[in-house]
């Protein structure tokens, strides 16, 4: 190991644990042994001879020990927004959402442009201590749009990768600029795939539902026209590009194609498009105003189809607080988002109950793949001498999402009444336990 | 709700107004069936009832409007009801805030019909969850005008008698009209076949989902039908955006003599007003005394208004039928 071995960490020994490792593939009955914050030891034989004296034993009475979740997309409301939320009840929202390592978009207020404001946000975020937070920077000044951020020392001062979050780099040649500069830095460049001249004033997925509702509709084209121009400049550049929460089956259709192609894209999506369809928008529920918009039951079955086939390459929750102010309103005039971080595991682990996806590539999307894309290799493994961040959880057992009840500052799910299965039962930062599920009793 | 032998009950059993999408040809048809009753009433010397007496009516509205509001003031008025008009100026309006709030207001003036026209569709229906009266949809953004179709249809059905069976035509901007909303709603629930003539632009992705036949061309779109129902062109949809210009979407949409010969001999000319002549409709074709209905559907807006506040109130009034 190169670093220094944390002194002062927590030392744990979790035994008869169903381990899952998307790094290795292991997916077996097992123990795992902390000493100081970090992984000493884990596999099937680990605790052979008996725990080690003087070391807590956790028994998971048989349930997944998984590492921590890797969240990519997470508004932490810091700074500009801190009445939604701020670090704080971001990270206790995380740790009871079983993740340990989340990136903060940077399209906040003022918006993170600048070397200063990169390690602003990583001092707070240490304050927390409770989970790791990236910062993203912006991938334009003020994330306007119209010139390139200080890509290269932005990326310097900590920056993991470079979006301007909900807005789109509409420009074509700013797009082509930003893509082949990056490659300098061989930094990241996150794009909100969505055209912004055809989604503009609309305000659900086009079509008939937003018809006969009489809300301005965003055609599904707009996210795929997007898709579809990066995926040229891609070509142009020989860059590398990200498409954060993809939608639409246009869209992946087009990025199946491209990395058939040998393109370097990647692309994410968030659970609201794998659970939900336009109809969650009912009579006007501003909590299922999400931007890209729920688009239709086809599209929602071609992102699963998606994610089992490796087009789509990790799940974020796209964690998004909005207040009673800015949700409580008439529809068009209601703030895009939905909370996620506490339904990201259970949401997702709904693909693997109905046979989507096994148990450990569903693991994989939320840990292992998010932390490769962050540059974060000591993140979303199981490995000897890598941070103790891990996450305990019952894949069966049923719970009904209650908005009010969730650790967010704001209650903005589109999840809300929804019965899940899958449920965080501890959280692991560093190998001290940052979440417990209160009382083992039946399924609340 | 009251229950039991009163069939107005068990006929619309319904506390707000906010759509027509969802109603049953039954519910429809009983308001239709207590308007009539009303158009007598209004035609009569003595125009008034008494059945909302000491009742409060307040007509909320956060868009212009004349002749909805007067008409909805003269119902109540008419029905022996306090009617107070509250317009909100377009500034205050932009944040939404102010929707909520003055649902909260209204509820400590014990209020007990509101009428409620909103730029944001939904409007309506996000204050009948707030409040506790009986909520009138006057009008929300682009999703319905719930009143304007009834009127419609009762004008239709008092002078062809009937509504099954009919053709209509509905012409011109589609994507932002609640007025072609609720009416494809309404007539297609009471059987009638309805058209809906724009040009690509102003029709609505999805519109044929409706159970529409979708035209682009005026004089196909007119062939043979019985009623062409003409919509108001916005202002700002009339430049550049959407259509060209005003010249050519009156060349091409505008209801004029010639166009209008496609249509059945008979044909009744409807437009729910204000109309913007030259633009939509050629003056000479909105007033022909004999084809356009446009007059008598304001007559009809204030009996059908007088239905609904009558058919609304009746759980308050202990459910006693109108006092003929």
């Amino acid at each position: 190991m190169a670093r220094a071995v944390t002194r002062g960490g927590d030392s744990l020994a979790l035994v008869n644990a169903r381990l899952l490792d998307p790094a290795s593939g292991l997916d077996a009955p097992g123990g795992l042994l902390v000493l100081d914050g970090r992984i000493a030891d884990f596999g099937p034989a680990v605790f052979a001879a008996g725990t080690p004296p003087g070391i807590a034993v956790v028994d998971c009475d048989g349930h997944c020990l998984a590492p921590g979740l890797v969240d990519m997309r997470v508004r932490v409301g810091e700074p500009g927004e801190e009445h939604k939320e701020n670090l704080a009840s971001a990270a206790l929202a995380a740790a009871a959402g079983g993740v340990t390592t989340l990136a903060a978009l940077p399209d906040t207020d003022p918006p993170i442009d600048e070397p200063a404001l990169v390690a602003f946000i990583a001092r707070r975020a240490q304050e927390v201590g409770s989970v790791t937070v990236l910062p993203y920077a912006t991938l334009t000044k003020r994330g306007a749009g119209k010139e390139l951020a200080e890509i290269g020392m932005l990326r310097e001062a900590g920056a993991v990768a470079f979006t301007d979050g909900a807005r789109a780099i509409g420009d074509a040649q700013l797009m082509r600029r930003a893509l082949s500069y990056a490659k300098a830095f061989g930094a990241l460049i996150v794009q909100h795939p969505e055209e912004p001249s055809l989604a503009a004033g609309g305000a659900m997925n086009e079509g008939e539902f937003a018809t006969r509702l009489g809300l301005p509709g965003i055609p599904a084209l707009a996210e795929v026209i997007q898709v579809e121009r990066d995926l040229r400049l891609l070509e142009l550049t020989r860059g590398r590009l990200h498409f954060a929460h993809v939608s639409t089956e246009g869209a992946v259709a087009a990025i199946r194609a491209a990395k058939a192609r040998g393109l370097a894209v990647t692309a994410d999506t968030a659970p609201p498009y794998f659970d939900l369809n336009e109809t969650a928008v009912g009579d006007y529920r501003t909590f299922a105003k999400l931007s890209p918009p729920l688009r239709t039951e086809a599209d929602r079955l071609a992102i699963i189809a998606a994610l089992a086939d490796g087009t789509l390459d990790a799940v974020a929750s796209d964690h998004n607080p909005q207040d009673q102010d800015t949700k409580r309103l008439p529809f068009t005039m209601a703030s895009w988002g939905g909370i996620g971080l506490e339904t990201l595991l259970a949401v997702t682990l709904n693909l693997v109950h109905n046979g989507a996806l096994a148990m450990i590539e569903a693991v994989r999307l939320l840990t292992l793949a998010p932390a490769a894309l962050l540059g974060q290799a000591e993140a979303g493994r199981l490995a000897r001498g890598v941070p103790a961040d891990l996450v305990l959880f019952d894949a069966e057992r049923g719970w009904r999402v209650d908005a009010d009840r969730l650790s967010s500052k704001s209650k903005n799910s589109p999840f809300d009444g929804r019965p899940v299965q899958g449920r965080v039962l501890r959280t692991i930062k560093a190998g001290r336990t940052v979440f417990q599920l209160a009382g083992r009793g039946p399924a609340d | 709700m009251q229950s039991g032998g009163d069939s107005g009950a068990m006929r619309f059993p319904h506390r707000h107004l906010l759509a027509i999408e969802g109603m049953t040809p039954d519910a429809i048809g009983f308001l239709l069936d207590l308007a009539d009753s009303y158009v007598d009433l209004g035609r009569s010397a003595e125009r008034k009832s008494t059945l909302l007496r000491g009742r409060t009516l307040i007509n909320l509205f956060f868009e212009d409007s004349t002749r909805t509001r007067t008409s909805f003031e003269l119902a109540g008025k008419r029905m022996g009801a306090d009617v107070i008009n509250m317009s909100v100026s377009g500034s205050s309006v932009a944040k939404g805030e102010t929707l909520l709030d003055t649902a909260m207001t209204l509820n400590a003036m014990h209020v007990d019909v509101l009428v409620v026209r909103h730029a944001a569709s939904g409007a309506a229906k996000l204050l009948s969850e707030k409040l506790d009266c009986a909520v009138i949809n006057a009008g929300d953004g682009t999703h319905e005008h719930p009143t304007q179709a009834l009127l419609d249809a009762l004008t239709i059905r008092r002078r062809l008698g009937r509504l099954s069976g009919l053709t209509v035509a509905i012409c011109g901007d589609i994507t932002h009209s609640r007025v072609a909303r609720s009416n494809i709603h309404l007539l297609g629930t009471m059987g009638a076949r309805v058209r809906v003539v724009a040009p690509p632009t102003l029709l609505p992705t999805g519109i044929e989902r409706l159970g529409v036949d979708v035209f682009t061309d005026m004089r196909e779109g007119l062939k043979g039908v019985d009623i062409v129902m003409m919509l108001r062109l916005q202002q700002e949809r009339m430049s550049g955006a959407f259509i060209p210009s005003i010249h050519e979407f009156f060349r091409y949409w505008g209801l004029t003599y010639d166009k209008l010969a496609a249509a059945h001999p008979d044909a009744l000319i409807m437009h729910p007003g204000p109309m913007n002549r030259g633009v939509e409709i050629d003056s000479e074709v909105a007033d022909d005394i004999g084809r356009s209905a446009i007059r008598e559907q304001v007559e009809m807006g204030v009996a059908v208004r007088m239905a609904i506040l009558d058919a609304l109130t009746r759980p308050l009034r202990g459910n006693q039928p109108q006092a003929a």
